[in-house]
């Protein structure tokens, strides 16, 4: 199987504070591969570290054979990669369709007409919403504006950090639904970070656990699902 | 009723200059967060730039006059925006992400270093122009105060217009305008979506600096001299304009350029022309005390 993304041995700092205590990890071409974790584990640090922001103090990450570790932000996105952030980032004064057209900055406007029918048709809230600033969408609809937004790049590496945080679960459902999707007819590689275990590992064809900055556990979701360990901390609410 | 007329056209005018030079103020506050001290210097570079171009041309025998300003125009906005880039690049970019005070002290000194910069170069003399656009439509007659509409206010204001249409079509229309805007509401997600920050500060200080030379070309051509200090005096101006139709919003720096214009005119109309500056800084305090978010400026705290 072709390695989309390989990370060896990463550490990443915050000033003295180290995040990331050597992290590796792959994620294979056309699967959905998952990191659970809990609060501060680093769960989001891992993930704006492969988009170089912070960059990471040592060890490679690789994307399609080239590796990116030390290039700008900017840069990295524009080889393929595309982030919905933890906490949405929705620019709020920006209408939904500005927010979608500055998804597609780096794809120009050829395509876009098609890109957004495509993310409309996925999440047709979004076309409802249209002409309303991002500020003012409740939470559910901005999580479907973060990731169509970073689908209007046409991303063959989509990271999606805590889709499901501070959502009425009806509305998580609808979109692991769309992510299920997305990686289905898009044949699209995501990784999926979250604290809500069992979605993702449902949806997951291979999962990590991170604990404290280290990755602790590795297996494919339906094993992870199945773990002892896993279960104890992740899914059944306490230990 | 006919000074009052007057004080309005004279007001409009003088407001325009003022709107075309805060744009670049409130742009670079809503991009980084940093109040462009040098900014007023642009300003003046761009002034002397047209007079350089203007006189060089005419050595050249360009001499037919609407070519002649439009050559002007368009070279003195070539070299006025290249300063722009360089200030922003040289003293600023390397500042990113220091404490918040360092950009501001570097944006004094880069004004200092501007004036002298051009007072060692030019000179400390007035640069005169000989007047390029004279006359005036008389808009009263009869009585013994004739309202004047000179040919140059009216060149000023449909100037002004016109830059202000092309320049919200940028801001609102295109990518580089949606660029910008990412920019200034989240620099982090900006660059998660592949646009170049840096790319896009540039570009903003080349806007400002664009807009601004347009202003100093018209102020050149409207009193007929320059100097080196003009900067300073017409960027604190800007600067109040920028603040009092709220600093960030690109409609209310034309929007208080025009009322710090009104301002000033009926001041030195009604009252004393003496104390016109303090008039417009009277407004600056005013503005600071009871709206320190300016007319069309959106207060701090949001809902995310």
């Amino acid at each position: 199987m072709n390695k989309v993304l390989t990370i060896e041995n990463v550490q990443t700092f915050y000033g003295h504070i180290q995040a990331l205590h050597g992290v590796s990890l792959d994620v294979d071409e056309g699967e959905i591969a998952t990191l659970i974790g809990a609060n501060g584990a680093g769960k989001s640090t891992l993930l704006m570290t492969i988009c170089g922001d912070p960059q990471a103090r040592s060890g490679r990450i690789v994307y399609k054979g080239e590796e990116i570790t030390g290039k700008p932000t900017y840069e990295i996105m524009r080889m393929g990669i595309a982030q919905s952030p933890e906490g949405r980032r929705i620019f709020p004064r920006m209408t939904v369709l500005e927010n979608l057209q500055i998804g597609a900055t780096i794809l120009g406007p050829d395509r876009f007409e098609e890109d957004l029918a495509k993310v409309y048709e996925l999440f047709p809230i979004l076309k409802e919403r249209e002409r309303q600033r991002g500020g003012t969408l409740s939470g559910g609809e901005q999580q479907m504006l973060a990731i169509g937004r970073a689908l209007m790049s046409r991303p063959r590496l989509l990271l999606l950090d805590e889709p499901s945080l501070g959502i009425a679960p009806l509305i998580v459902k609808r979109i692991f639904e769309a992510i299920r999707r997305i990686n289905e007819e898009e044949k699209m590689t995501i990784f999926l970070v979250e604290q809500n275990a069992h979605h993702a590992l449902r949806l997951a064809h291979r999962g990590y656990v991170m604990v404290n900055g280290r990755i602790q556990l590795t297996g494919s979701g339906r094993d992870l699902l199945a773990n002892p360990e896993v279960r104890a901390a992740y899914l059944e609410g306490g230990r | 009723m006919e000074p009052f007329l007057q004080f309005l056209i004279n007001g409009i005018t003088l407001g325009s200059i003022y709107g075309l030079i805060a744009i670049g103020y409130t742009m670079v506050y809503g991009i980084i967060g940093m109040i462009n001290f040098a900014h007023g210097d642009v300003y003046m570079i761009g002034a002397f730039n047209a007079v350089i171009v203007y006189l060089v041309l005419g050595i050249l025998g360009v001499t037919w006059v609407p070519l002649a300003l439009v050559l002007v125009l368009l070279l003195a906005v070539v070299l006025t925006s290249t300063y722009g880039w360089a200030v922003e690049r040289l003293a600023y970019r390397p500042l990113r992400g220091s404490f918040r005070l360092a950009p501001l002290i570097t944006a004094i000194g880069m004004s200092i270093f501007l004036q002298n910069y051009v007072q060692l170069l030019q000179g400390a003399r007035n640069k005169p122009l000989p007047p390029v656009i004279q006359g005036s439509f008389d808009l009263t007659s009869g009585s013994d105060f004739v309202v004047k509409l000179g040919f140059m206010q009216i060149l000023i204001v449909v100037t002004t217009v016109a830059l202000m249409v092309v320049f919200t079509y940028l801001i609102t229309k295109t990518p580089l305008g949606r660029s910008q805007r990412a920019c200034e509401q989240d620099q982090k997600m900006a660059s998660l979506l592949g646009v170049d920050v840096n790319r896009t500060i540039g570009l903003t200080f080349v806007i400002g600096a664009s807009l601004a030379a347009v202003a100093g070309f018209m102020v050149t051509l409207y009193y007929g001299v320059v100097d080196f200090y003009i900067g300073f005096l017409a960027g604190i101006k800007a600067f109040t304009a920028a603040v009092l139709g709220g600093i960030g919003s690109l409609p209310g720096a034309m929007l208080g350029g025009i009322l710090i214009g009104l301002i000033e005119a009926f001041w030195s109309g009604y009252f004393s022309v003496e104390y016109k500056d303090v008039a417009a800084f009277s407004i600056l305090v005013l503005v600071l005390i009871f709206r320190p978010t300016g007319l069309l400026g959106r207060p701090d705290i949001e809902k995310v």
